[in-house]
């Protein structure tokens, strides 16, 4: 009966698969056309749902890694071995495919322009995707917002949008990209190569007193030592965002 | 992989909050009833289950937040909220 169900407002659509593009050996980027999509915020997501012939449906929510640009979205999907959907997003899934999509959502993670900075930005792994969204969207608007990254990947392969990073970077004195290898490191590599703690925070990141606008995202572990670090060391609670990119993300 | 590596936060249940919450509930601030602590709804815990979700206080692992899918029922138990405080514009 129309009206009495739950709706409406937040409606399942589906997307245009229009490439996909290997990010490193776990991950791949989707890059989708949504008919009608109403734009996003840097950091908001989407959930994607995956049916099976017998109506089993399984879904996931998956930040979106763009900036705001039309129709278009990309998600960065990481094959999780044992995951449900994501073996199917990374791997299967091919351009012209169609994907089941709903969303925008979540405001909670988000940066726009407006908000200023300067910025903080703390990635573990795939936990990048939504930190990738402000830094393009950052560049998409020239905005000069100082801005440091620390990412910490496993190795130098497991870098996700490590060109694009680079390219960014180069480019832009305003913007500074530092990585952290905790597994592996390439000969020669001359970076961190341990988990991101205090000595490291106290190296790269804006000092307290410039108060930075902070956005950490990647496994919970890493969030919760990233996020209880910097208030120990002086930071503004109210300005550090968290999210958490479990392997329940599968 | 213990507990920890298997929570999320409410952030990644925005889309099934907004199933029943006609604005953005998680940048609202719910306060919990067990130990009254209060945190922004996108960072409480979050326990993925195959019919729903469980939103957790992270301080004291009250749930404050349940959703589920039974047969053509969509239910919201919010009995571990104590308040929810929701941020209007001005």
């Amino acid at each position: 009966m129309a009206g009495t169900t739950l709706s409406g407002r937040l409606s399942w659509r589906l997307a245009d698969v229009v490439e996909t593009v290997v990010e490193t050996p776990r991950t791949k980027t989707l890059v989708l056309s949504v008919p009608g999509w109403e734009g996003h915020r840097a950091g908001q997501h989407v959930d994607v749902r995956l049916t099976a012939e017998d109506g089993y449906q399984a879904q996931r929510s998956y930040s979106i890694a763009s900036a705001p640009d039309g129709e278009r979205i990309e998600l960065t999907v990481e094959r999780l071995a044992d995951g449900e959907v994501s073996p199917y997003l990374a791997d299967e899934l091919r351009a012209r495919d169609k994907l089941e999509l709903r969303g925008p959502v979540g405001g909670y993670f988000t940066w726009e322009i407006a908000d200023g900075g300067p910025l903080l930005l703390i990635a573990g792994g795939s936990g990048i995707a939504p930190l990738m969204a402000m830094i393009r969207h950052r560049a998409a608007t020239g905005s000069s917002v100082p801005t440091r990254l620390l990412f910490s990947s496993r190795s130098w392969e497991e870098i996700i949008y490590r060109d694009a990073l680079a390219r960014l970077a180069a480019t832009d004195g305003a913007l500074q990209v530092t990585h952290t290898l905790t597994r592996s490191q390439p000969s020669g590599w001359d970076g961190y190569r341990r988990r991101i703690d205090e000595a490291m925070l106290v190296e790269v990141a804006a000092p307290p007193s410039a108060h930075p606008l902070t956005y950490v995202c990647g496994p919970t572990r890493l969030v919760e030592e990233v996020a209880s670090t910097l208030v120990a060391l002086g930071y503004d609670p109210a300005r550090i965002k968290t999210e958490r990119f479990g392997p329940t993300g599968g | 992989m213990d507990d920890a590596d298997l929570r999320l936060d409410g952030n990644a249940a925005a889309g099934q909050l907004a199933e029943f919450f006609a604005f953005d509930v998680t940048v609202a601030e719910a306060t919990c009833d067990g130990c009254g602590e209060a945190a922004a709804v996108g960072t409480l815990a979050a326990y993925g289950l195959a019919m729903g979700v469980i939103l957790r206080c992270p301080h004291c692992d009250t749930a404050l937040i349940r959703v589920s899918r039974v047969g053509h029922g969509q239910w919201l138990d919010l009995r571990g909220m104590r308040v929810l405080r929701v941020p209007v514009a001005g």
